[in-house]
């Protein structure tokens, strides 16, 4: 051979198999250097790839080795020392670099391995939290249901719409089998199936109350899981495998009264409604916490809801009520007032149309009663005249206490003698009570006071009537009648307690007591006197007529003079005694008297000119010393009268002012006793003025009257007028010597 | 009442004609004016105790003026006397000018004079007697059945003063109201 340094291959390159790897290593060469380009292209085209050293390194071994293959194709022939050399080199490099990849990867492929772990991991937990999301979804559109119904419920104020929504809302939401409610019955002892979801007609099917499962519900206010056997979940029809779940919750049904302000409704109320829920059967659902929760709030709005309507409805009931009421009383005051005008225009017709022709008929018959009658005709029309009379009379009684009645009365004020209205009816009674054989008497008290302030007419019938009653219903025996002015002691009646007077400077309470010795009154009858139209039922008063409205009269006058007015009686056959107290006013005193029997301007009511002045009236004609004392009388002196000389200076003293003596009748000696009067009284003061009283004035009679000592002559007839001035003169001058 | 109103007139009236004949005067008049609350029947009573009076004196005098024996003139001027103090007092007028010409012929010792004025004066007082006492029973019977109905019906439509004074103050009235009675002088 020669000396070319060439390397011959062991093997004949022709060989077969020699070719087979021939191709092996140029495509694994081929591979090798591929390898590295995809990966680079891969890891150029991802993000992330932490190894890039390693990548390198990989990629060298990865291209040593495929060099080395390739340069291993040039061994299968003769090649030379230069090809053997870059082959050796080649082979080399690839040992170091892949023992260095070797010994890297020990250290980098558990970390590979650690990543998927990580990976597994998180693909877990991504899993986990997906479920979980959709768990919070399905509770989150429960709430909503949940609002929606309560939307739903609250939206209405009709108990049955509240009721259906519920039942129906809830199936939709919960997809329930069957919902039911049962509501406490009337007597509180059974629940009877009210609504039902599915079922269209609730049979009306009841179920005692106190079963120990409907205990247990109401006694929790969650909502309780209850056995699908128990009677109230037993309302679907029969034939399924396996009936689901029941769930029972109690509904508090609330009244207007469990709501005070500012309380909250008291749930110690014991009506409770249940409501019952079943899930699908054979569905292997189950109840669910948030389930039960919503269902408890369903069941709490519903119980608000339910409440609401009933006390709407309550509401409406009453406005319907009190709307109801305000019609009938606003017909009513209408109906009233149309009555009292009625009534009005009734009393004002039959004041005047009936009162005209009753005076017509009494004035015509009085009339008639003072011609020529016989006595058949006078009798008959004193029957006539006494009917219209009484007629007349219940006409203004009637009248009158309607108008009294009304209110409408009022009092006439004005200053009267007070005196003078009892010293009247004194004298209208008289001549009746002397019929009947009654003695009448009258008391004034001392400090009565004379004149007062009132309603003298009205004061005056009230007085008449007690009296009048008082004769009326006596038939034999005597009427007192006391006046006095009540003290306060008095006034304080035991008998009267609502009556409590309170006399002032102004005014004084005069209290007039009648006495009769009659028929008396039974004590239960006392009440009905002065009550209209009663009359007592014995038998004697039955014939005295009259109407039974004069004491109610009586009581209303008495009443207006802010008095009082009772009757006292010990029983029948007793007497009895009326007793009344009124307030009258005092009037001022206009002339303060400076002396006594100072004369008072002469005034037409003011006849008591010389008030209390004591006088001595000596004439022997009864009709002259009649009609002197009448004057004197008249104008208030207290009169002594005597007919002859002696008792003349028997009686006169010196209480006497003056002496009044006729000294025209022959035969008496005026003038003697004239000069005994002077002997008598021998200090001036004390003597009686003198006065003659004669039937002329002559010269003669004249000096005769001045020698003896008499004051003064006055020429008969006297005429009050007369009188009046000459007392007046007498007692302010002491003398006066003529007076015709 | 309209039946007092006519009463009222019918008592003017009467009244009126008693002033105009004479029968009374002015005295009668101040004798009405001393009746009042005190004395309802002031009037009635001196008028009842002078027809007494007058009876028992007329009496008197006839018998008297009928002695066959003498006539005991006197007695009869005393009669007379006291009459005409009576009758001047009660205001009988047409009586005391009776007894004033009694009184000429009593004092003339005239027994057929005195006669013919016991006539006269018995023909005056029998008028003035029966005057007077119509008077009295109007305002009696006004006063009764005044009474009557206000014991046993009720009378208010007062204003009216009561009947003892009703007829003899009516006039008081009248005047009160503005008007006048009318006077016979």
């Amino acid at each position: 051979m020669d000396s070319c340094n060439c390397i011959e291959p062991q093997w004949p390159p022709d060989d077969l198999l020699m070719k087979y790897q021939y191709i092996s290593d140029f495509f694994i060469a081929l591979a090798y250097f591929s390898i590295p380009l995809e990966l680079i292209y891969f890891v150029k085209k991802s993000a992330v790839f932490p190894y890039r050293w390693v990548l390198v390194q990989f990629g060298a071994f990865i291209v040593l080795c495929g060099a080395t293959h390739l340069i291993n194709l040039w061994t299968f022939t003769m090649h030379t020392r230069t090809v053997a050399m870059v082959m050796t080199t080649a082979k080399v490099f690839t040992a170091v670099v892949s023992c260095a990849t070797a010994l890297m990867l020990v250290h980098i492929i558990p970390d590979l391995l650690s990543v998927k772990t990580r990976e597994l991991f998180l693909k877990n937990k991504a899993a986990e939290l997906d479920r979980e999301m959709g768990l919070i979804r399905t509770q989150e559109e429960t709430g909503r249901h949940v609002r929606m119904l309560t939307h739903e419920i609250r939206s209405t104020l009709d108990r049955h719409t509240i009721l259906k929504t519920t039942l129906v809302e809830l199936g939709r939401t919960l997809a329930l089998e069957e919902c039911a409610l049962w509501m406490p019955t009337r007597t509180g002892l059974e629940l009877q199936l009210s609504y039902t979801l599915r079922q269209q007609n609730p049979v009306g099917y009841t179920v005692p109350i106190h079963l120990p499962v409907i205990n247990q519900v109401f006694s929790s206010s969650h909502a309780v899981k209850i056995s699908p056997k128990c009677p109230v979940a037993r309302i679907r029809p029969a034939g399924k495998y396996m009936p689901g779940e029941v769930v029972a919750v109690r509904v508090p049904l609330l009244h207007l009264s469990n709501f005070q302000i500012n309380d909250w409704p008291e749930l110690s109320t014991k009506r409770y409604a249940l409501m019952v829920l079943m899930l699908p059967s054979d569905s292997a659902r189950q109840w669910h916490v948030h389930e039960l929760e919503l269902v408890e709030v369903v069941a709490d709005q519903v119980a608000v809801a339910l409440s609401h309507a009933a006390i709407l409805e309550e509401s409406m009931r009453a406005r319907d009520l009190l709307m109801e009421q305000n019609v009938a009383l606003d017909l009513a005051r209408r109906e009233a007032e149309t009555a009292i005008r009625a009534r009005n225009d009734f009393l004002a017709v039959m004041n005047h149309e009936m009162r005209t022709p009753m005076h017509a008929i009494i004035a015509l018959s009085s009339l008639l009663q003072e011609t020529e009658l016989t006595p058949e005709q006078r009798l008959m029309v004193e029957t006539i005249l006494k009917s219209s009379n009484l007629l007349s009379t219940l006409i203004n009684d009637v009248l009158d206490l309607s108008r009294l009645e009304d209110g409408s009365l009022q009092l006439d004020l004005g200053t009267f003698n007070l005196f003078a209205v009892f010293r009247e009816v004194l004298n209208l009674i008289k001549p009746i009570a002397s019929v009947k054989k009654l003695h009448v008497s009258l008391n004034l008290a001392p400090d009565l006071p004379e004149y007062a302030i009132g309603d003298e007419k009205r004061l005056m019938q009230t007085i008449l009537n007690v009296v009048g009653n008082a004769v009326k219903f006596s038939k034999e025996g005597s009427i007192s009648i006391t006046a006095f002015v009540a003290k306060s002691e008095l006034l304080r009646d035991s008998r009267t307690p609502e009556f409590f007077p309170v006399p002032s400077d102004n005014h004084f309470y005069l209290r007039v007591q009648v006495k009769d010795s009659g028929v008396g009154i039974s004590p239960q009858d006392i009440p009905k006197l002065f009550t209209k139209f009663a009359q007592t039922q014995s038998t004697a008063t039955r014939n005295s007529g009259g109407s039974g409205l004069g004491l109610a009269i009586c009581k209303r006058f008495v009443n207006l003079m802010e008095g009082h007015i009772w009757i006292e009686s010990e029983g029948l056959g007793k007497g009895c005694t009326a007793i009344f107290m009124v307030k009258l006013g005092i009037p001022e005193r206009l002339n303060e008297p400076k002396l006594p029997f100072m004369p008072k301007v002469p005034t037409n009511h003011g006849p008591t000119a010389f008030p209390g002045l004591k006088v001595l009236v000596m004439d022997e004609n009864g009709v002259s010393r009649m009609v002197t004392k009448g004057l004197l009388v008249h104008l208030g002196c207290d009169v002594t009268m005597v007919s002859s000389s002696e008792e003349c200076l028997r009686v006169v003293s010196h209480e006497h002012k003056v002496v009044f003596m006729d000294v025209c009748v022959p035969g008496m000696d005026g003038y003697e006793v004239a000069i005994r009067i002077n002997e008598k009284f021998t200090k001036r003061h004390e003597r009686p003025i003198i006065v003659a009283l004669t039937g002329n004035t002559d010269k003669v009679t004249k000096e005769n009257c001045m020698r003896v000592g008499m004051d003064g002559i006055i020429l008969k007839p006297v005429s009050l007028d007369k009188m009046r001035s000459v007392l007046s003169d007498l007692l302010e001058h002491r003398v006066l010597f003529e007076a015709i | 009442m309209d039946f007092v109103n006519q009463l009222q007139r019918k008592f003017i009236d009467y009244s009126s004609s008693l002033h105009r004949e004479g029968i009374v005067d002015d005295q009668f008049t101040q004798l009405r004016k001393l009746e009042d609350e005190n004395s309802p029947h002031f009037v009635m009573e001196v008028a009842s105790l002078f027809f007494e009076d007058c009876e028992k004196l007329i009496n008197n005098m006839a018998i008297a003026l009928e002695q066959k024996q003498g006539v005991d003139f006197k007695q009869i001027d005393e009669c007379i006397h006291q009459l005409k103090g009576s009758s001047s007092s009660i205001g009988a007028m047409r009586v005391k000018n009776a007894c004033i010409a009694f009184r000429s012929f009593s004092g003339a010792q005239n027994r057929e004079g005195c006669l013919r004025c016991l006539q006269q004066l018995s023909h005056e007082y029998s008028l003035l007697k029966n005057k007077l006492q119509t008077l009295f029973r109007v305002s009696v019977a006004s006063r009764c059945l005044y009474v009557c109905l206000v014991i046993f019906c009720r009378e208010n439509e007062p204003a009216e003063p009561f009947p003892d004074v009703l007829v003899f103050q009516l006039e008081k009235q009248i005047v009160a109201a503005g008007g006048s009675i009318p006077r016979v002088h």
